[in-house]
């Protein structure tokens, strides 16, 4: 906890966004799930119990610069890259393609559904950016699971060698769908995996907002030293369904999942700035407003925005081969008699 | 002019590239201070640095995901893969990211990626190293494969698979490097465009539609049977994404009798999807049934029997008098 006056910390103003970007977070989340449920958004992955760690990072990076390699996890709470993330993904929650086209000036990839193919991307993406003389960071989220994958480890490797400006943001939240750390790893933690690359790797309180932005905070500054790449094992509990698709009655016991929602971080934290003095009701219900509107029109917005039949056409290639445009005039006489 | 092998006309215009185009980054196992275990990036290292010709850990699977985060940034990445075979190990990254970054992205990124690997039988290799599978990348969608048949193809498509704003799978035949050669023009500016084939050799008999190094192997068969009196066409596919229907359906149609020959397996092999692009647009002018001249539905064998699994001359003049059997 801080003040304005303590220079190692978040602001006092930083603090309330952070929060207010928690309590987004969560909004969007429940709403998106509750949207799915009734049938207008598709599969959706909730952010509960993740918020501290987004928001803690991204309040550590600065946007114009630094990019986000984000897993399907992290959109709810990428408010401090601005509300077109939320209004993006509605899209995507909608399935139109224009969901993962986050415009030019938004340093944010894509939603990635393949588990850890966004790792070598930021590794690439650093690179580029170290080599060209660019300023700027790239950080990837992934979870406990997919730190199993081969991609963490070529592209962690390759990353310390060649003292790239990364980040690796593993959320560890103690489940791979069904599958608990224990049947992951036999590491006593992720972040030991660090040593064997050759960099370091910090252990942070994943529900704590202020400790994971010190940690990227840290890391981001030896990043742009020049001083190579830092592993972060954040650690935190999922509160819930790993996606709407899943029943985690199934496998997480009941009791510690109860335990993990009586340390959920967004009230947690609120009863944190609370306390000093930070926030107050009234500041909690312009918090809640003022995301539900953001996905009200998000979300109206992307259930409203029109889609050309033959729009799966576009963007394959810059420009379509011979055959797709045969392809294409074919779909659109059949879409005319209205046989497609 | 200057005449040049293969291999020496890939380094030429991985060189002239790299000059021309200071995004234009080399990346692979063994590129940078060996210059590639067949010297195709031989002595860029020392003209360009270590900046841009990388020498990178045993990795696919990040030579192939660096390359998408490259492309963000604003670089050209070449990557290359040692041997095809091993892109087995970055295979989710080629066909599951390289492929969509401008179709995820919906049209955000481009995705000027270049992947040379090399390919094919006829040198004796270890397992997995001679590979024919350009029918499962051709199947990917988003990915251009492009195939040269000789130095000078190989350098004008080179230089336009590096100018294209797509991702390119650019295919060398081992066999290639060194015993093909072509005068090649000293212009820096030499692009062939992609997705044209080329008619190699006019004839009105029958055609050969190959690519890569059946190329070579078809023009030989058709000397041979030249001495019989036949009158054969080849025509050099070049690029099989994208396919350049036109001048297949041209050439099929006027010669009536075709036979396709590739190295890979047969079963769902490209020659298949020649093969049905032939019968899309030229059944009425065959005059006999398509022939394929393929490698057999095996694994690629040891080295003892290559010579009788990837197509021979001797197969391939079998193939063309099988199709020439057929009555009117």
């Amino acid at each position: 906890m801080t003040s304005a006056a303590d220079q190692r910390g978040p602001s006092d103003d930083d603090l309330r966004g952070m929060l207010r970007t928690m309590i987004a977070a969560r909004i969007y989340s429940t709403r998106c799930f509750n949207l799915q449920r009734q049938g207008r958004l598709g599969t959706m992955a909730p952010v509960d119990g993740n918020e501290a760690v987004v928001v803690g990072t991204t309040y550590a990076l600065q946007p114009e610069h630094d990019w986000i390699f984000p897993q399907y996890r992290e959109q709810y709470a990428l408010g401090r890259y601005g509300d077109e993330v939320i209004r993006r993904h509605a899209l995507y929650l909608a399935g139109h393609p224009e969901g993962s086209n986050y415009p030019a000036g938004l340093n944010v990839f894509p939603c990635q559904i393949s588990l850890a193919a966004q790792v070598p991307h930021a590794v690439g993406m650093a690179w580029g950016l170290m080599r060209q003389g660019l300023p700027g960071v790239a950080v990837a989220f992934f979870g406990d699971g997919a730190s199993s994958e081969g991609d963490f480890y070529e592209a962690a490797n390759f990353a310390a060698v060649i003292k790239a400006p990364v980040v690796f943001m593993l959320v560890n939240n103690g489940w791979a769908i069904s599958t608990p750390t224990s049947m992951q790893t036999a590491a006593a933690t992720f972040a030991d995996k660090a040593a064997a690359f050759g960099m370091p790797g910090v252990r942070v309180d994943g529900r704590d907002p202020i400790a994971v932005w010190e940690v990227v905070t840290a890391a981001r500054a030896r990043a742009v030293a020049g001083e190579g790449p830092t592993l972060v094992e954040a650690v935190t509990h999922r509160l819930g369904h790993h996606t709407t698709a899943d029943d985690p009655t199934r496998y997480i016991p009941v009791e510690q999942l109860a335990a993990a929602r009586a340390a959920d971080p967004v009230p947690g934290f609120a009863a944190q700035l609370h306390s000093v003095g930070l926030w107050d009701d009234e500041l909690q219900a312009e918090a809640e407003a003022a995301a539900n509107a953001v996905i009200d029109d998000a979300v109206d917005q992307a259930l409203a925005r029109p889609l050309a039949p033959d729009a799966f056409f576009d963007h394959v290639f810059a420009q379509p081969t011979p055959r797709m445009t045969q392809q294409r005039a074919l779909l659109l006489e059949l879409e005319a008699e209205g046989r497609s | 002019m200057t005449m040049r092998t293969m291999v020496e006309a890939i380094n030429l215009t991985l060189a002239r590239e790299m000059a021309r185009d200071d995004r234009v980054i080399v990346f692979g196992e063994d590129v940078g201070l060996n210059g590639g275990v067949f010297r195709a990036t031989d002595g860029l290292i020392d003209r360009f640095g270590r900046d841009r010709v990388v020498d990178t850990p045993l990795a696919e699977a990040l030579i192939l995901g660096t390359a998408v985060g490259l492309a963000a940034a604003g670089m050209v990445p070449v990557p290359e893969i040692q041997f095809l075979g091993f892109s087995y190990q970055g295979f989710h990254q080629l066909a599951g990211q390289i492929a969509r970054l401008r179709y995820r992205s919906n049209g955000r990124f481009d995705a000027p990626i270049t992947i040379r690997a090399p390919f094919g039988g006829g040198v004796r290799t270890p397992e997995l190293h001679s590979e024919a599978i350009e029918g499962q990348l051709a199947n990917i969608p988003g990915l251009k494969v492009v195939m040269p048949s000789g130095a000078r193809n190989a350098a004008g498509l080179l230089a336009a698979a590096i100018r294209d704003p797509d991702p390119v799978l650019f295919l060398e035949p081992l066999r290639g490097y060194r015993s093909l050669r072509d005068d090649l023009p000293d212009d820096t500016e030499f692009v062939e465009p992609l997705g044209r084939a080329e008619v190699v050799r006019d004839g009105d008999d029958v055609v050969i539609v190959a690519w890569s190094y059946q190329v070579e192997v078809a023009r030989r068969a058709a000397e041979e049977l030249a001495e019989d009196g036949i009158s054969v066409a080849v025509l050099d596919l070049r690029s099989l994404v994208p396919l350049d229907i036109d001048s297949l359906a041209s050439i099929v149609s006027r010669c009536g009798r075709v036979v396709v020959a590739e190295e890979a397996p047969q079963t769902a092999g490209f020659g298949g999807e020649v093969v049905a692009t032939i019968v899309e647009h030229c059944f009425y002018d065959l005059e006999a049934p398509p022939q394929r001249v393929s490698g057999y539905d095996v694994p690629f064998p040891m080295a003892q029997l290559e010579d009788r699994y990837v197509p021979s001359v001797g197969r391939v003049v079998a193939g063309c008098r099988r199709v020439l059997e057929v009555a009117p």
